[in-house]
């Protein structure tokens, strides 16, 4: 008998189910792959400690560093001593807790460090079709590769360390179906703004999104992890694209796919993973990318974004809208074009990729940075990083007098120290344009590394395609 | 994990939509390598000044707030991060509770390790609390169910395995644990 149709989702799933989930219970599902860095773990190896447990697998574990750790060239590899204290301690408390555990860690200084989402896929460790859990909730960027991969608490990371699976409920399912050609300057950076001004901040909470369709199919792979990146400020427990040629042809020699017939066979599995014809979701949206514009925010959630030459909407006796926009020093009505930039942001896990700055490098070559303005370039990993200065982009934006460092969260969250000024305008590329998320009293305005470098070179919220030729 | 059986308390609200755990708890103050503490830094951004003095206009540094140990937000509570630390500093403050229509999955799920409540109610019931604040109101754990001063008693979601655990300070772990042979077989059928 033939078997029903099932999502890509539901096939991940039921792979990975130690006990399926019943009414009285959630199901045990095992964990392919746990990523751990420094700011949620420490709290989940006390736990082991306290209990005498070890790592279960630490074949299945990896560490790195990202969110506390400096992005100083000086503090990395000159000796310099780590500006903030307790970060000092919390990258130091890692290194401690990996050797004791036997943990595998890609540490301060190692040529793979860099953001935990970034490094997955770049050493070939996200695979289609695996479970990958990490105490970060941007953990969806890695099913932009058809793995499953979501955020978890530390309590959690603590469950996986200790017995590599987690308790889990079935979540929802939602297909995202997006057709249409995206105009010249208008990236996948504008498409899941686009996607989560359509369905809301909390639009996908308790589901996991597959995104599908013809534009999907269309992107590199850079550009989905973007858009699966973002999936949680959808409120998605998840993000899924299918692997097709395109994944395949990414993975193919990265130093941990698999490699020979182990690739061969790997490959063949794979295949099997996409959404059957006729499988069902729980719920589904339309997008046409092809009227999308540049998306810029203006407010103090990923969903309140527009059109950038469109003006700031209006909602009368909105008193949580009115007070987001006096946060954000904007007024209703007002167009956001031509607002004054002070600083600008290039990295993170959603566009902290080699393409990430070649398009914003494309827009700065041979330009300045406007007077004024500070513009911050972070990779997103040291192999990033590497590659990057292999092609001279660092000498684009140093020339262009920003600055280039070395890879980590950085300005996303600030943990570091690389903050926005109090009161201070930043077009950012991260993922998060919360209150206080760059800084006390910092104004995020979320767009694409072109809507970014654009903007740095005008000193003031600019469309990307003034500066295309 | 403590056992939590009721909650009753009067109210403190917070009527903002989309409160997330950056605001719960920024991060800055997640540079700790242990969960003790973190109530002084619960919505620090919110609570005080640049000078770290308290706001005399911020709900919770008002007289009629102390003591109220649950919270009424508007929807979609506790979005963003997944940072655990945000739960631990509402605890730590003595928050214990949140009633909202929308709770973001992964503060939920977080929450409900550590014994904080997470209460989602229907639009009406939420609109009642925002509206009256300092009410007294008694959250059941056994029965599911929040009862208002007014005489109203709703239910709200909670699953059998988290209402077990809940009431019986039953830590997953332990749970998980026990399964040790059938993850081990499934380790051994067990591809890629």
């Amino acid at each position: 008998m033939a078997k029903s149709p099932q999502t890509m989702f539901e096939k991940v799933w039921r792979q990975h189910e130690v006990i399926g989930e019943s009414a009285e219970t959630p199901a045990v599902l095992y964990i392919d792959l746990h990523l751990i860095h420094e700011v949620t773990s420490p709290q989940a190896f006390s736990v082991l400690r306290e209990r005498g447990l070890p790592v279960r697998r630490v074949d299945l574990t990896l560490a790195t560093m990202d969110h506390s750790t400096p992005t100083r060239t000086e503090q990395i590899f000159g000796g310099a001593p780590i500006s903030i204290d307790s970060a000092a301690k919390q990258i130091r408390e890692l290194e401690i807790n990996c050797a004791q555990f036997g943990v595998e860690l890609l540490g301060l200084r190692h040529a793979q460090r860099g953001i935990v989402h970034i490094i997955g896929p770049e050493l070939g460790i996200t695979q289609p079709g695996k479970t990958v859990v990490c105490g970060d909730s941007h953990t969806s960027t890695h099913g932009a590769l058809g793995a499953l991969a979501f955020g978890i608490g530390t309590t959690e990371v603590g469950h996986v360390l200790a017995t590599q699976c987690l308790l889990q409920r079935k979540p929802r399912t939602f297909a995202l179906n997006v057709s249409g050609r995206l105009r010249p300057g208008v990236t996948a950076k504008d498409l899941i703004l686009g996607i989560i001004g359509k369905i809301g901040v909390g639009g996908g909470t308790g589901h996991v999104i597959e995104y599908r369709g013809e534009t999907i199919r269309g992107l590199d792979m850079d550009e989905r992890m973007t858009i699966c990146n973002m999936s949680i400020e959808a409120g998605a427990r998840a993000g899924m694209i299918a692997p097709d040629e395109t994944t395949y042809r990414y993975l193919a020699g990265r130093p941990r796919a698999p490699q020979g017939e182990a690739w061969e066979r790997a490959v063949e599995r794979w295949r099997q993973l996409p959404t059957d014809e006729g499988a069902s979701f729980d719920k589904q949206v339309d997008i046409d990318a092809s009227s999308l514009e540049p998306m810029i925010t203006y407010g103090t959630n990923p969903g309140m974004v527009i059109p950038i030459s469109s003006s700031i909407p209006t909602r009368a006796n909105d008193a949580v809208f009115a007070k987001s926009l006096a946060y954000m020093g904007l007024e209703a009505g007002a167009p956001i074009k031509d607002q004054p930039v002070n600083v600008v942001f290039l990295g993170s896990c959603t566009n902290g990729r080699i393409s990430d700055l070649r398009s914003a490098a494309g827009v700065m070559r041979g330009r300045k940075v406007a007077k004024g303005v500070q513009m911050l370039v972070i990779p997103g990993s040291q192999q990033v990083k590497k590659e990057a200065e292999a092609e001279g982009l660092d000498r684009v934006f140093i020339d262009a007098g920003a600055e280039w460092r070395e890879s980590g969260c950085s300005m996303c969250l600030g943990m570091n120290g690389d903050l926005v000024p109090k009161g201070q305008y930043s077009v950012s590329t991260s993922n998060r344009n919360f209150e206080g998320r760059q800084g006390i009293g910092a104004r995020t305005l979320l767009a694409s590394p072109l809507t970014a470098a654009a903007s740095a070179v005008r000193g003031r919220v600019t469309d990307p395609r003034e500066l295309m030729s | 994990m403590k056992a939590v059986q009721t909650l009753s308390s009067r109210t403190v609200v917070l009527p903002s939509s989309n409160i997330d755990t950056d605001q719960i708890i920024p991060a800055r103050f997640l540079t700790t390598t242990t969960r003790e503490g973190l109530g002084r830094s619960l919505f620090a951004d919110w609570r005080y000044d640049a000078q770290g003095t308290p706001k005399p206009d911020f709900i919770l540094n008002r007289p009629e707030a102390a003591g109220c140990r649950i919270l009424v937000a508007g929807c979609n509570f506790g979005c963003g991060s997944s940072r655990e630390h945000a739960p631990w500093a509402l605890l730590d403050y003595g928050i214990q509770a949140v009633i909202s229509t929308e709770i973001a999955d992964i503060f939920r799920s977080n929450s409900l390790k550590n014994g904080f409540l997470p209460v989602v109610v229907d639009q009406a019931t939420s609109d009642w609390l925002l509206a009256n604040p300092g009410a007294e109101v008694t959250i059941d754990v056994a029965q599911t169910t929040l009862s208002l001063p007014t005489g109203t008693r709703v239910k709200f979601p909670l699953e059998d395995f988290s209402r077990y655990c809940l009431l019986n300070g039953v830590d997953e772990l332990g749970f998980l644990l026990d399964r040790q042979p059938q993850i081990e077989a499934y380790e051994r059928q067990r591809q890629i």
